[in-house]
């Protein structure tokens, strides 16, 4: 699987917010098999240092980052951020958010539109925060992202899949552009069932940060990700609405009244 | 001059963003800026002149999902 031609062997991404603590953190991150995490900046105060402290326990992981537009809710402030980002993480690519609502966080499918090809022609590489809306991917193909990330279910609301019809179409209209379930997910059955539909990765933060055990629960994702992908390799069988025996009735001994009565006929 | 810093006000004796960011104890942190909603890059702080009511956003990486 690569983004932007950037080959990678893990198919899930990983959030760093809300953990109990660094070094969970680093531990999560490390039985997730992640090879890109997610960061974002904030404010810093003249002699504070703690972005200074997270951007070196962030390098001290090695791995890829993707920087995030979070909190931005109009076209300016996802550019000025993702100029930002560029330049702290010395990286193009950004992982676009446009906020429309805030009890949903739901993107501004327009604003996202507009801010992703703004980015797109200053040479970013965007990661678009989306809805399963065929219609809105296409546009945002149009301009200039190469890979889609469509909401499973609102940003830490654990919900799972709202809508796998919607995400199913996405991935027969979009074959070859990487597609990634971003956001909602909440147990590992979750993102086995994205990839099962023929996702390329899953992206996900609170249900690993917010599980009893951070750690044990970024093995279990892992796990269910390379499931969920060699299911769909596999070549799952169509779902069929009667019973089908699985065991071959020819030869079966006829021992009951029913047979009695079948080959009396 | 009066000059507003993530949202708080700051009273300077600094013409450039550079010299704003030394005077409020940056030094070399690894920070991005933008004055009055615009990007600027750390190349061209020193040349960025500040005005009296500008409003200077310094971000630093932080946790993010």
């Amino acid at each position: 699987m690569s983004f932007y031609g950037v080959e990678l062997g893990s198919r899930l991404l990983l959030g760093t917010a809300r953990y109990p603590s660094p070094a969970i953190l680093a531990d999560a991150v490390k039985a997730s098999g992640a090879e890109v995490v997610t960061v974002s900046l904030r404010r810093e105060a003249g002699r504070e240092r703690g972005g200074q402290t997270f951007w070196s326990f962030i390098r001290g992981l090695g791995l890829r980052v993707l920087p995030n537009t979070a909190g931005c809710h109009t076209v300016k402030e996802a550019v000025t951020t993702a100029h930002m980002a560029r330049e702290l993480f010395d990286t193009p690519w950004i992982k676009l958010e446009v906020i429309r609502d805030d009890e949903t966080l739901q993107p501004d499918v327009f604003g996202l539109v507009e801010a992703a090809r703004v980015l797109a022609e200053d040479g970013f590489e965007v990661f678009p925060y989306t809805t399963e809306d065929l219609a809105v991917a296409d546009r945002l193909v149009e301009a200039g992202c190469r890979v889609l990330m469509p909401w499973g279910a609102p940003i830490g609301s654990a919900r799972g899949l709202n809508n796998v019809y919607g995400l199913k179409a996405l991935r027969a209209h979009f074959p070859e552009i990487p597609l990634v379930v971003d956001a909602g997910l909440g147990v590992p059955s979750h993102a086995a069932a994205a990839m099962e539909l023929g996702y390329d990765a899953v992206l996900l933060n609170t249900a690993v940060a917010e599980a009893g055990d951070s750690v044990e629960m970024a093995r279990a994702f892992a796990i269910a990700v390379e499931a969920g992908r060699m299911a769909f390799r596999a070549r799952p069988m169509e779902p069929r609405d009667m019973a089908v025996p699985s065991t071959p009735m020819i030869g079966r001994a006829a021992l009951g009244d029913r047979d009695r009565v079948i080959e009396a006929r | 001059m009066l000059i507003s810093v993530n949202g708080e006000r700051h009273e300077l004796n600094a013409e450039t963003l550079d010299a704003a960011l030394t005077a409020l104890g940056y030094g070399n942190a690894k920070i991005a800026t933008a004055v009055n909603g615009r990007f600027v890059a750390a190349t061209l702080r020193e040349r960025t002149r500040l005005s009296d009511g500008d409003q200077v956003e310094v971000v630093a990486p932080m946790q993010g999902g």
